[in-house]
């Protein structure tokens, strides 16, 4: 459910509006939901709307947990 | 003013006229709606004749008549890369030519609604002129009527195409045979991307241009390259089937050609080449590239052994530059269509069902 | 696209494969509910389940609004285009759904319904705000993550004291539907439904925060990994639930940190609270009547309630006789156990909800999964 996608802040406009940008396509998108998003900021868009503001340090984070489970892996098949 | 001459007609007002009934009673208006914008700027010779139907000259000997008809109606009707009017050129063109055969002429045939500006519809009829005119097929004859305001887009246009098909030349789409190779001449979902970015309800911005083009040329390089089976007399080697990837995608086209030969398909998702804004916005509105349209993209099966040859010859097309191979014909009782995922699972790639619609979940 | 491609790798993916592989105790099953449409749709889409053992089987949930929109919802919708001449607002996903009568929305603007597809209901402000002559209704469906932007609609709405516009609700809750799969006798009884875990919502997670799950883990016993959509975050979240069962533990873990935290976003769970209240029953397609499983508009609000305003009445309609959408919604049957799936029932003509949505559990098997019906043809 909830079709949403990581998009980044490109321009803050009037009444709560901001531009992001996703792999070159815009949109102008409602960030009224979402406490101070700054320009630059990755957030999470739905139905026009960003939910949330996205964690770039947990992002890593957890891409590091998959490649852990990558040596692992390797380390399994030695 | 001066004297107004005795037979002057006053010159249709391109500028802020619009259309009206009148335009397709059959009487003076619709002469001079016909004569001043559409003949002016179709200028031919076989057109000039003027009379209910056109006389075309005698096919060389051998040759067979292909003809495709295709009806355009698309909103908006300018958009990125192209109009209502080029498309319709292209689509038909197309149509004829993923055939096999040598696009001849085109008829055309336009509804008009009541009230569309005629400054739109001369941009329309000009860019219809320029494609017909660099694809050097043109528009021999072709008819107007009028619909009352509401009852039409602005403008619907049929086009009707024929062509000449080689002897021995057949491309039809039961020709796909299992171990043949399949291949995109380049990337896929620009047209209903482009289309999709200006609708009001979606409306985002792209830098993406509907890829509309006549790919006769395309497809008169390939086949010089490689020849049908049915022309080299050898069921190893040959193209077997052309197919432009319209309404539907290359998704449909391939399921269509599977469904019609008997054979089932294994892509690759890895082979496609999809632009990276096609893929963005496509996330956003949660559709699938595969389905979604294309007007200058065809989908080739090839026989295995010349499939290196004719990748070849598309690549060194500029309108194949981008051409790849994307999957393999198999034997398969249920006419599959299967995908394999660039995360190195499997899956089904269907008919579309319905209208693609953007998704919210 | 960042933060999209890195969790979309196959290499990746191989390397995760084999951890669980690993990991996964032969001698045991593992059976996993992906509450959300969303999982199964990456599932489905990325060929997640071929990258996974035998013995670790993914049960699809009732994650998907579409799906457990149920036939009465949709009537009351077509009734107000038909009937009161509405310009009826939705997003696109509404308007397959089967209705009553053969009807769908799609198929009511046939019949001359205006209704309108919008991608957002800030778009249907915007209808709304033009036609000052029409009545507009957004109608609106979808779990905590589409909430708060219908919530923003009606409160702008207020502001502008816009006359013409009102708000159809069916937004529902994603807590009460797992206590309810977790209290259906199928899984409380031993050995029926065997769920030994769940992958968490997503996007819903984002707003709601991790914090409700825990009543779950605690109470029903059951480990809650909340997983992003894409398919990396789904792989992990299965490793981490096989840990989790490995270990004998049930906890609320989060593999999707990236969005989600214990509390949620609390401007728009606030937001949420102003304007809505929770309704005392709603029937979800699949579920049946659900205590407290839903929102209503809160009086002070009332002027925007399509409800209200046009005093239309839910009724419930039963489901095609031989619909096994409840039974699947539930996990208890696959798509395959319905004798429709696939012949009367298709993505074309679909009889059951959970044919409609490309997330809905049968039109995900019958879109991705068919081959593994039958004799596999290797490539």
């Amino acid at each position: 459910m909830c079709l949403a996608i990581p998009a980044k802040v490109v321009e803050l406009r009037e009444a709560g509006q901001g531009v992001v940008d996703l792999g070159g396509v815009r949109k102008e998108i409602s960030l009224e939901l979402v406490d101070g998003v700054q320009p630059g900021d990755y957030v999470i868009v739905h139905v026009g709307f960003a939910l949330t503001r996205l964690d770039p340090e947990e992002a890593e984070r957890t891409l590091a947990l998959f490649a852990e489970a990558d040596i692992k892996a390797a380390a399994a098949a030695l | 003013m001066g004297e107004v001459k005795r037979g002057y007609v006053r010159p249709l007002d391109v500028k802020n006229g619009r259309i009206d009934m009148s335009h397709g009673s059959g009487g003076k208006a619709m002469a001079q709606l016909i004569e001043e914008l559409f003949a002016r700027a179709f200028n031919n010779e076989l057109l000039a004749q003027g009379n209910d139907g056109t006389v075309l000259p005698a096919l060389q000997a051998g040759e067979r008549l292909v003809m495709a008809t295709d009806s355009h109606v698309v909103s908006p009707l300018f958009f990125k890369g192209g109009d209502i009017g080029c498309l319709s050129v292209h689509g038909t063109v197309n149509d004829v030519a993923v055939m096999g055969a040598r696009p001849l002429y085109l008829a055309a045939g336009f509804i008009l609604e009541e009230g569309f500006p005629l400054s739109e519809l001369k941009k329309v009829v000009d860019s219809m002129a320029a494609a017909a005119r660099e694809a050097g097929v043109p528009i021999v004859t072709g008819d107007t009527k009028v619909v009352e305001q509401g009852k039409g887009d602005g403008v619907f246009i049929t086009t009707t195409g024929v062509g000449a098909l080689p002897a021995g030349r057949d491309l039809g789409g039961a020709n796909a045979r299992p171990g043949d190779v399949v291949i995109v001449s380049g990337s896929i979902g620009d047209h209903g991307t482009a289309i999709m970015s200006q609708r009001e309800s979606l409306a985002f911005d792209t830098e993406i241009e509907s890829d509309t083009a006549c790919l006769h040329n395309l497809i008169e390089t390939m086949l010089a390259a490689v020849p049908s089976t049915s022309e080299v007399g050898n069921a190893a080697r040959g193209i077997r089937v052309i197919r432009d990837a319209t309404r539907g995608g290359v998704a449909t086209t391939l399921n269509e050609i599977a469904k019609q030969s008997g054979v089932g398909v294994m892509l690759n998702e890895k082979g496609f080449v999809i632009k990276p804004q096609v893929d963005a916005a496509c996330e956003f509105l949660g559709l699938d590239p595969l389905y979604v349209a294309n007007e200058g993209k065809i989908v080739v099966i090839v026989a295995r052994e010349d499939a290196d040859a004719l990748l070849a010859a598309m690549r060194a097309h500029p309108q194949g530059k981008d051409a790849s191979v994307v999957g393999d014909v198999l034997e398969d009782p249920h006419h599959f269509v299967q995908m394999r995922t660039g995360f190195g699972g499997r899956r089904i790639v269907d008919w579309l069902s319905g209208e693609q619609l953007p998704r919210i979940c | 696209m960042k933060y999209v491609e890195e969790y979309r790798d196959g290499d990746v993916a191989q390397g995760l494969a084999k951890v669980i592989a690993a990991e996964a105790r032969p001698d045991r099953g593992y059976h996993f509910m992906e509450f959300c449409g969303g999982h199964t749709h990456a599932i489905s889409r990325y060929g997640v389940t071929d990258l996974l053992p035998p013995n670790v089987r993914m049960i699809h949930g009732p994650g998907c609004p579409v799906c457990v929109l149920p036939i009465g919802r949709v009537d009351q919708a077509i009734k107000l285009a038909l009937e009161n001449n509405v310009i009826l607002c939705t997003y696109g996903d509404c308007l397959r759904v089967p209705a009553s009568e053969s009807l769908s929305l799609l198929k009511a603007k046939a019949r001359g319904a205006d209704i309108r597809m919008v991608y957002s209901c800030a778009d249907a402000l915007k209808v709304a705000r033009e036609n000052p002559t029409r009545e507009v209704v957004f109608f609106a469906i979808g779990f905590e993550t589409t909430t708060p932007p219908t919530a923003l609609a009606i409160k702008q709405a207020a502001t502008e004291d816009l006359p013409n516009f009102s708000v159809l609700c069916c937004h529902v809750l994603t807590p009460s539907a797992i206590m309810n799969i977790l209290e259906s006798p199928e899984v409380r009884e031993l050995g029926t439904v065997p769920i030994d875990g769940f992958v968490g919502p997503a996007h819903v997670s984002t707003i709601i925060g991790s914090q409700p799950y825990e009543f779950f883990a605690e109470e029903y016993r059951k480990p809650v990994v909340i997983a992003g959509f894409e398919p990396l975050d789904v792989m992990q979240a299965i490793l981490m639930l096989v840990r989790q069962v490995n270990d004998g533990r049930s906890e609320v873990e989060n593999e999707f940190t990236r969005a989600v935290n214990r509390e949620g976003n609390t401007r728009a769970q606030a937001l949420v609270a102003e304007i809505f209240e929770l309704r005392k029953s709603f029937e979800w397609r699949g579920l049946g009547e659900v205590p407290y499983s839903a929102l209503c508009i809160r009086e002070a609000f009332g002027k925007w309630d399509a409800e209200r305003r046009f005093n239309t009445e839910y009724k419930a309609v039963p489901d095609n006789k031989a619909c096994e959408c409840g039974a699947i919604l539930r996990g208890v049957k696959k798509p395959t156990d319905c004798k429709i799936f696939g012949t009367v029932c298709t993505p074309e003509n679909p009889m059951g909800s959970c044919m409609v949505s490309s997330e809905g559990a049968c039109a995900a098997h019958y879109t991705y999964g068919r081959f593994k019906d039958v004799e596999i043809v290797a490539g």
